[in-house]
């Protein structure tokens, strides 16, 4: 099935830029009409992916992170969102709940959560390469809500 | 964020306002800090009736803040919690860990 509408943003991997990508994923979202709970899920997800590449991608360094959003027909909403960091050598263990090689303000269940509120959710990622999570969120049509 | 931090009589009120994140955690992380120097009421509550949203760093930040007023012989509870709020906490499970009212 193709997107009726997508858009990109590119921008780099600062926590100032955590509340804008939800806002802009949000705002981008709102085509589909979503009640503020489907419309929460997805600020939800886009914030969880969009503070790991800022807090684990770019251990030394300031590089940037992808965000792709897309539409499609029967009412799914769609977002990459990808760095080119260090990546991560085990996924597995890095989606177990509470696994985080993080400081104090980490909880280690960003990777729980995103399952959890999206209808579909995948991780790739390649050691020295970078990390991309996917996921999709089906909005229901306005008639039955 | 907003963090006030409020003495009553015989609790301690804090009240977060606005949108936590990873990038807004650090310093409500740092507002509690200064908790810790003072002696707690065994009382305490966060009320949480003007947070917007909150992603996994609000679970950390729950954790520190029960832990600290533990670690002081208080008991922390968690009120006027919001949807979006709710969910993500309870995707973890902390409801099992602290008293949400
Ligand atoms: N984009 C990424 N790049 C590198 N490592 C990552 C990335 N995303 C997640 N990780 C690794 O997976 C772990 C778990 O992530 P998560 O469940 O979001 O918990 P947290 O972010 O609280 O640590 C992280 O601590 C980190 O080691
Ligand atoms: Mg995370």
């Amino acid at each position: 099935m193709r997107p009726i509408n997508e858009m990109t943003l590119t921008f780099p991997a600062r926590s100032v830029n955590e509340g804008f990508a939800r806002l802009a994923a949000a705002a981008f979202a709102a085509q589909l009409d979503p009640t503020m709970d489907e419309l929460g899920d997805i600020k939800t997800v886009i914030s969880e992916a969009v503070t790991n590449c800022i807090v684990h991608a770019y251990p030394d360094t300031l590089g940037s992170v992808r965000m792709r959003c897309r539409i499609y027909p029967d009412g799914r909403f769609e977002a990459a969102v990808a760095d080119s960091g260090v990546g991560i050598a085990d996924i597995e263990k890095a989606r177990e709940p509470m696994f985080s090689t993080g400081g104090a303000e980490r909880s280690g269940m960003g990777f729980t959560i995103m399952e959890s509120f999206a209808d579909s959710f995948t991780v790739r990622s390649r050691p020295g390469r970078g990390t991309t999570v996917r996921f999709t969120k089906r909005i229901s049509p306005r008639a039955k809500k | 964020m907003d963090v006030k931090i409020e003495r009553l009589r015989e609790s301690l009120k804090i009240s977060l306002k606005g949108e936590l994140d990873q990038h807004e955690a650090r310093g409500v992380l740092m507002r509690f800090g200064e908790l810790e120097s003072q002696a707690l009421p065994a009382r305490c509550v966060l009320d949480l009736s003007a947070l917007g949203f909150t992603d996994s760093s609000g679970i950390a930040v729950l954790l520190g803040l029960e832990r600290r007023v533990r670690d002081a012989g208080g008991e922390l509870t968690v009120v006027n919690i919001p949807p979006q709020a709710r969910r993500v906490f309870d995707a973890a499970g902390l409801s099992r860990v602290m008293r949400f009212e």
